[in-house]
C-alpha cells in the first residue's frame, strides 16, 4: 500500500508528461489527478490504521559500493504518517484545483498545450517530496530533497515566456544550492562518522557524536553540533529561513497552484521534517538548536514585518508562510518536535487554502495581484470570501482562550509559543517574545489582506470588477474540503501531537516515559537517561528506578519517530505554562485584528498617512530589510564582476590573446625559420649536423667537468 | 663459425640467399617483366619469415663468441621490419607498374636492405653493427634514385648518399673512439669499460655513435636530408623511408644505448632527450609549412621520431616498451598514409599538394573517413591508438623524471596537431576545386581500410603487442 502511495504519483507523472499526445489532455490530466486521489486516501487509510512501531519496506538495493551499502526502502512511523496524508491531500486538493485555475492562461499562445505538463510536474514533485518524507536513509532523502528543487524549479518557470519567471527560478534554484550544500556535507560527515546512511544506524550514533570531536574548517568542533548545524543548513534553504528565505517571495511567480502546493504546504516544510526526523541527533546537539531557535523566531519576526506593508496577495501569503515556518522551527529548536509536526499539519490546510482562495480572487480579477486594486469583493465572490474567512480565522489563531476550541492555527501556534516560553533559556524567552510579537503582526496582515480584498469600496479598473466571477466548482471543492481540514485538524488532533505526555508518546510510538508520567523527577531521568544511553553499565546507576528501566527495555534513541533527550521537559513546561502566557497569542491576535479594523474599515486613510510620517520605516519593510539589495551588491555583482573580468582579461586577453600570439606570430616565424635553414645545398645540411654534433661534444665534456 | 651460430643467423641468410637467387635468375630471364612476380614473392618471403621468427623463436641466443644476438627484443624489431616492408612493396607494385617504374632489382634491393637491417637490431658487436647498417644504407641510397631519369629522385639519391657517407662517418669515429677506450668492440665489453666515472674518450665515442644513429633515425638535427629524400624518391620508395628502416634505427639505438652503455643512462639519456625535444618542435613546426604531402610527412615522422625517442630517453624497461609500441603504432598509420598518398592522383598523374584533398569528404567519403582517423591517430587524438603510442612515452619519461620532457612533447604535439587537422579540414570543409580522382588499387585500398581499423579497433588492447613490447624491452634492459 505504501509502495502505491509513493509510485502512483510517479505513474501519473509519467503518463500525463509523455502520453498526453496518445491518450488526449483531458484524460491525461484527469489520469494524474485520479493517481493522486487513489494516493491520497490510501495515504489517510494509512495514517487512521497506523500503531506508531517504525516499520521498513525494503524496495530495492540501492547502492552498494564499498562499505556503503544501502537499500530503497519506505521508512514507515508516525513522522512519515503525517507527511503522508499532509502531500497527497493537499496534492490532490491542487490537482483538481488546477482544472479550473489552468483552464485559460494568456502566458501561452493560442493551441499551445501546457496543461498536460503543468500536472506532470505537479504529479512528479509529488512523488519527489513522497520519496523525501518516506526515505529511509540520507541518501534517498537527498534524492527527494533534490528532486522537489527540480519540480520547484520547473514550477516556478512555468511561465518561461515571463522573464520574471525565468529569474525567479534560478534563485531559487541557486540559493537552494547553498542550502543543499550544507546538507550534503552533513550527510558526508554522518557517512564519516558512523560509516552509514541508513537512519537507524546513524539515529544510534548520537549520544557518541555527541562525544565526538571533528575537525572542519581549521577548527575542530563537537560531531553533534557540527551535523545538526550543517543539516539545518539545508532545511534554512528549503523552508526558506533568513539569510536563505530570499528565493520563496519571488517563487509566487509561478501559477497559484504551485505556490499553494510547493511553497506552502510541502515542499517548505521540509526542512521542518528534517529537523524533526533528525531528532535524535539534534537532541544531542545544544548548540545547533540553539541557533535554530534563534533563527526560527528571527525569520517569523521579520517575515512579518515585512508582510505589513507588502501590495502583491500572493506575497503576503509568502511572507505569512516564511513567518509561520519560522514558528516551525522554534518549536523544533527547543525540543518539542511534536509541535513543529502539529503546527506543520495544520499550516499545511489553512496555508493551502489561503493560496487557493488568493488564486482564486486572482481568478476572478483577471490576474489582477495587486490588493490596492481590489476592494468590495465580498458579494461577487462569496463563497472564495468564506473560504479565505475560515483561513484567516485559522492563521490568525482564533479560538477560546485557555480551552481546546478553535480553529487550526490557534491549537498549533498557541502550543508553539508556549513551547518556547517552557523552554525556559534565554533563547526561548526570545523566541517567545518574538513570536507573540509575529503572531500580533500576523494577524494584522491576514486582517488587512481580507480587508483590501473584500471590503470597501471596489478599486482599480471598473472593467475588471464589473467582470469578476466566481470560480468554477473544481476550484470551489478543494477551498471547501481544505476547510474543513483548516477549522477542525487542530481540535481533533491536538491530544496526538500536543495533549498528554503518554498520549504524544503513543502517537509517535515512543517507547520511553510511559512509565515515568509527568511529573517524574529530574533524577529519576536522568537515572533513565544514563540507563537508555548507557544499557551496559546502567545497573549500577539506576537503583531505585527499576520500573523506569523496565518500561523502556533497550530503548535507544530513533526507535520512535521522534526521539526527546530524557533531560528534555519542554513540553511539560510548556503544559504548565502560566495563564498569562497561555493568552498572550490570544491578545496579541486580538490587538493586530484591532488595529488592522481601524486602519483599513473605519479610517482608510491611515494608512497612507502612517507611511507618510515614517517613510524610512515604511521603505525599510516595503523593501524587504534590503535583503536582495544587500546580496546583490555583496554576492551578485562581485560574482558577475569577477565572472567578467576572468571571461574578458582572463580568457579574452591572456588565454585567447596568449594563444593568438603562439600561433599566430611565433609558431609561423619559426616556420618561416626552418623553412629557410631547408634550403637544399648539402653544405647547409652539413653544418647543421656539425653544428649538432659539435653542441653534443660541448654539452657533454662540460657535463663531465660539472660532476 | 659453426652451425650453431648459423642456425641463429638463418632468417637472416634465407633472405640474403633468396635475394641473390632472384637476382641471378631475373638477370638471365625476364628481367623487368618478372618484377611483378618478384615482388609478390619477395613479400611472400618476408611475411613467411616473420611468422618464422615470430612463431618459433624463443630465449636469448648468442652467435659467434657474442657478436650476433637473437632475443625478444630483435625478433619484435624484425617481424615489425619485415611486415611492415612486405605491406610497402605490395602496396606500391601497381603504382610503380603504371609510372613504369617497376625494375626487377627494386624488390631485391629492399630484400638485401631488409637482411642489412636485420642484422642492425640484432647487433652485438660495433663490427657487425656497421656491417647491417652499410648494406642497408648501400641499398637505400640505390632505391631512393631508382627514377634515373628524375632529377629530383637523382639529387634525393645523391644528398642522400653524401650525407649518409658522412654519417657513417661520424658512426666510424664514434666506433674507433670506443673501441680505443673500452678494447672490445663487443657490447659485452663495452659495457664493462661504460660503467661509473667514464672517461672523456668514451663519451666522445658515445656522442658520436648517437649522432650516426640520429641521422639514421631522421632526428633533429641530423634530419636535414629527410624532407628532400622523401619528396625526391617515388613514393613507394619514400613510404618504405618511413616506415621498416625507422624502426630498424630506433632498434639499433635502442641495443646500443642499453647493451652497451647500459650503464650510464643518464648520459646517453639527455642527448637522447636533447634530440628527441628538438624533433618534436622542428617537426611540428616546420611541417605547418609544407602544402607537399610527402615533405610533411617527412616532417611528422622527423617529430614522430623525437616521441619515440622521448621513451627511449627514459632509459627503463618501460621505456623502451613505450618506445617499441610507439614505431608498431607509427609504422602502422605510415603504411595506411603512404597507401592514400599512393592513390593520390589526378587524371592520372600523382598529386601531392594537400589543396588537392578538398572536398574529398564528398567524392570519397570512406576514404575521407579513414584518412581522418589515421589523421587524428597522428595527431594522437584519443581514443585513437595513436594517442596510446604518446600516451606510453609520455608516461615513461615522467615516470623516469623526464618532466620537462614530457610537457615538451604535449606542447609540441598541440602545435603539431594544427598539420593533420588541416587535412582534415580540406578534406571536409575545404573549397570546391579540381578533386582526386575517384578510385583506388585493391591493394592500397585494403592497407589504408586496415590501417585505420587498427586504429579504432586497437584501442580495446592494442592488439596485444603491449605484453610482446614488455617481453622484448624485458631481455633488453636489465
Amino acid at each position: 500500500m505504501e509502495t502505491i502511495i509513493l509510485f502512483a504519483p510517479l505513474v501519473g507523472a509519467l503518463i500525463c508528461g509523455f502520453g498526453w499526445r496518445i491518450i488526449g489532455e483531458k484524460p491525461a490530466q484527469w489520469t494524474a489527478t485520479g493517481l493522486l486521489f487513489l494516493a491520497a486516501i490510501l495515504s489517510w487509510v494509512v495514517f487512521l490504521g497506523f500503531d506508531g512501531e517504525t516499520r521498513q519496506i525494503q524496495i530495492l538495493r540501492f547502492i552498494e559500493s564499498g562499505s556503503l551499502a544501502t537499500d530503497w526502502a519506505i521508512r514507515l512511523d508516525r513522522l512519515t504518517a503525517i507527511m503522508l496524508i499532509v502531500i497527497t491531500t493537499v496534492s490532490a486538493l491542487v490537482h483538481l484545483y488546477s482544472f479550473g485555475y489552468m483552464a485559460h492562461d494568456d502566458n501561452f499562445r493560442e493551441g499551445e498545450s501546457y496543461r498536460p505538463r503543468f500536472f506532470a510536474y505537479l504529479s512528479f514533485f509529488t512523488f519527489a517530496m513522497l520519496s523525501l518524507v518516506t526515505a529511509d536513509n540520507l541518501v534517498q532523502m537527498f534524492f527527494g530533497w533534490e528532486g522537489v528543487g527540480v519540480a520547484s524549479y520547473l514550477l516556478i518557470g512555468f511561465y518561461f515566456r515571463k522573464p520574471s519567471a525565468n529569474a525567479a527560478a534560478i534563485k531559487a534554484f541557486v540559493v537552494n544550492r547553498v542550502g543543499d550544500f550544507g546538507f550534503a556535507l552533513g550527510i558526508f560527515a554522518l557517512f564519516y562518522l558512523t560509516d552509514s546512511i541508513d537512519f537507524d544506524i546513524v539515529f544510534a550514533a548520537g549520544p557518541e557524536l555527541a562525544e565526538t570531536q571533528l575537525r572542519f574548517l581549521w577548527a575542530d568542533w563537537n560531531a553533534a553540533n557540527l551535523i545538526a548545524f550543517l543539516l539545518f543548513v539545508g532545511a534554512m534553504g528549503k523552508s526558506a529561513q533568513l539569510i536563505l528565505h530570499t528565493w520563496l517571495p519571488d517563487a509566487m511567480e509561478g501559477p497559484t497552484p504551485v505556490s499553494a502546493l510547493i511553497h506552502a504546504a510541502t515542499m517548505v516544510t521540509a526542512g521542518v521534517f528534517l529537523v524533526c526526523r533528525m531528532s535524535p541527533i539534534m537532541e544531542f546537539a545544544p548548540g545547533a538548536t540553539t541557533f535554530i531557535v534563534f533563527l526560527g523566531a528571527a525569520t517569523a519576526f521579520f517575515a512579518a514585518t515585512v508582510g505589513l506593508v507588502q501590495n502583491d496577495i500572493k506575497r503576503v501569503i509568502a511572507y505569512s508562510t516564511c513567518s509561520q515556518l519560522g514558528y516551525m522551527f522554534v518549536a523544533a529548536g527547543v525540543g518539542v518536535y511534536s509541535a513543529a509536526m502539529f503546527h506543520l499539519f495544520t499550516h499545511a490546510f489553512f496555508k493551502a487554502m489561503l493560496f487557493l482562495g488568493a488564486g482564486s480572487v486572482i481568478h476572478a480579477m483577471h490576474h489582477e495581484q495587486d490588493m490596492r486594486n481590489y476592494g468590495g469583493l465580498r458579494k461577487k465572490i462569496p463563497y472564495t470570501f468564506w473560504a479565505m474567512m475560515i483561513g484567516t480565522l485559522a492563521i490568525t489563531g482564533v479560538g477560546i482562550p485557555l480551552t481546546y476550541i478553535g480553529f487550526a492555527g490557534f491549537l498549533s501556534k498557541d502550543a508553539i509559543i508556549e513551547s518556547a516560553w517552557g523552554a525556559q533559556t534565554g533563547v526561548g524567552t526570545f523566541a517567545f517574545w518574538a513570536l507573540v510579537v509575529a503572531a500580533m503582526f500576523t494577524s494584522f496582515y491576514s486582517w488587512r489582506l481580507m480587508f483590501m480584498t473584500f471590503y470597501g469600496e471596489p478599486r482599480g479598473s471598473k472593467h475588471t470588477h464589473d467582470h469578476a466571477h466566481e470560480s468554477p466548482k473544481t476550484m470551489l471543492v478543494p477551498l471547501g474540503v481544505l476547510g474543513l481540514g483548516a477549522i477542525f485538524a487542530g481540535m481533533v488532533w491536538f491530544g496526538d501531537f500536543f495533549g498528554d505526555h503518554d498520549e504524544v508518546n503513543a502517537f509517535y510510538g515512543v517507547p520511553i516515559h510511559a512509565a515515568e508520567g509527568e511529573h517524574a523527577q529530574a533524577t529519576a531521568l536522568f537515572g533513565a537517561a544514563l540507563a537508555a544511553t548507557e544499557s551496559k553499565d546502567a545497573g549500577a546507576e539506576d537503583k531505585g528506578h527499576d520500573d523506569a528501566h523496565a518500561a523502556a527495555p533497550g530503548w535507544q534513541p530513533g526507535m520512535g519517530a521522534i526521539y526527546t533527550h530524557p533531560d528534555n521537559h519542554v513540553m511539560d513546561a510548556a503544559h504548565h505554562a502560566p495563564k498569562w502566557v497561555k493568552v498572550s497569542p490570544f491578545v496579541a491576535m486580538l490587538i493586530g485584528f484591532l488595529v488592522a479594523f481601524q486602519f483599513y474599515i473605519r479610517r482608510p486613510d491611515w494608512p497612507a498617512k502612517l507611511a507618510e510620517n515614517q517613510r524610512p520605516l515604511y521603505l525599510f519593510l516595503l523593501n524587504k530589510w534590503y535583503f536582495d539589495e544587500i546580496y546583490d551588491a555583496i554576492f551578485v555583482r562581485p560574482a558577475r564582476w569577477l565572472g567578467d573580468t576572468l571571461w574578458r582579461r582572463g580568457d579574452g586577453n591572456v588565454i585567447d590573446g596568449g594563444i593568438n600570439a603562439l600561433a599566430m606570430g611565433i609558431v609561423p616565424f619559426l616556420t618561416r625559420l626552418s623553412a629557410r635553414a631547408q634550403s637544399g645545398y648539402l653544405f647547409h645540411y652539413v653544418f647543421a649536423m656539425v653544428l649538432g654534433i659539435a653542441v653534443l661534444v660541448t654539452w657533454m665534456t662540460l657535463g663531465m667537468g660539472a660532476e | 663459425m659453426t652451425a650453431s651460430d648459423l642456425s641463429i643467423l638463418l632468417p637472416e641468410i634465407v633472405i640474403a640467399v633468396y635475394a641473390m637467387a632472384a637476382l641471378l635468375f631475373a638477370v638471365y630471364t625476364g628481367k623487368d617483366k618478372l618484377a611483378p612476380t618478384l615482388v609478390w614473392g619477395t613479400a611472400a618471403v618476408f611475411v613467411l619469415c616473420a611468422a618464422w621468427i615470430g612463431l618459433t623463436g624463443g630465449g636469448t641466443n648468442l652467435a659467434f663468441g657474442g657478436s650476433y644476438v637473437d632475443d625478444a627484443f630483435a625478433r619484435f624489431a624484425k617481424v615489425v621490419i619485415l611486415l611492415s616492408a612486405a605491406a610497402v612493396l605490395v602496396m606500391s607494385e601497381g603504382y610503380m607498374s603504371r609510372r613504369d617504374l617497376l625494375r626487377f632489382e627494386y624488390p631485391i634491393l629492399v630484400a638485401l636492405a631488409a637482411v642489412g637491417m636485420m642484422v642492425m637490431v640484432s647487433a652485438h658487436d660495433l663490427i657487425v653493427l656497421y656491417m647491417g647498417l652499410e648494406l642497408q644504407s648501400l641499398a637505400l641510397y640505390v632505391v631512393a634514385s631508382l627514377r634515373r631519369d628524375s632529377a629530383k629522385s637523382t639529387e634525393a639519391g645523391l644528398k642522400y648518399f653524401v650525407l649518409g657517407a658522412l654519417s657513417s662517418g661520424l658512426l666510424l669515429y664514434g666506433a674507433s673512439l670506443t673501441y680505443g677506450y673500452a678494447g672490445t668492440t663487443q657490447f659485452a665489453g663495452i659495457v664493462e669499460a661504460a660503467s661509473g666515472e667514464i672517461s672523456l674518450g668514451l663519451l666522445f665515442g658515445l656522442v658520436f655513435l648517437l649522432s650516426g644513429f640520429a641521422f639514421k633515425v631522421s632526428a633533429a638535427p641530423f634530419h636535414m636530408w629527410t624532407p628532400d629524400v622523401y619528396e625526391g624518391a617515388p613514393t613507394p620508395v619514400t613510404a618504405f623511408f618511413a616506415t621498416a628502416p625507422k624502426m630498424a634505427a630506433m632498434g639499433l639505438f635502442a641495443r646500443v644505448v642499453h647493451d652497451a652503455f647500459g650503464n650510464i643512462p643518464a648520459d646517453w639519456g639527455q642527448i637522447i632527450a636533447f634530440l628527441s625535444v628538438l624533433s618534436m618542435f622542428l617537426g611540428a613546426i616546420a611541417a605547418i609549412g609544407q602544402r607537399n604531402i610527402k615533405r610533411l610527412m617527412a616532417y611528422s615522422s622527423i617529430a614522430h621520431m623525437g616521441y619515440a625517442l622521448m621513451g627511449l630517453a627514459a632509459g627503463t624497461a618501460f621505456g623502451v616498451q613505450a618506445m617499441l609500441i610507439y614505431m608498431a603504432i607509427y609504422v602502422t598509420m605510415n603504411i595506411g598514409t603512404f597507401a592514400f598518398i599512393l592513390s593520390m592522383e589526378r587524371d592520372g598523374s600523382p598529386v601531392t599538394d594537400i589543396g588537392a584533398l578538398n572536398q574529398l569528404s564528398k567524392s570519397e567519403p570512406l576514404k575521407a573517413l579513414a584518412v581522418l582517423i589515421l589523421m587524428f591517430s597522428l595527431a594522437g587524438v584519443p581514443p585513437l591508438v595513436g594517442f596510446f603510442g604518446k600516451f606510453y612515452v609520455l608516461r615513461a619519461a615522467v615516470e623516469a623524471g623526464y618532466a620537462w620532457l614530457a610537457i615538451a612533447g604535449v606542447i609540441a604535439s598541440v602545435i603539431g596537431a594544427f598539420y593533420y587537422l588541416r587535412i582534415v579540414f580540406y578534406m571536409y570543409f575545404g573549397e570546391e576545386g579540381d578533386g582526386l580522382d575517384r578510385g583506388m588499387a585493391p591493394v592500397p585500398w585494403a592497407m589504408l581500410m586496415l590501417a585505420a581499423f587498427a586504429m579504432v579497433a586497437g584501442v580495446v588492447n592494442l592488439f596485444g603487442i603491449e605484453g610482446l613490447a614488455a617481453a622484448a624491452a624485458a631481455t633488453l634492459v636489465n
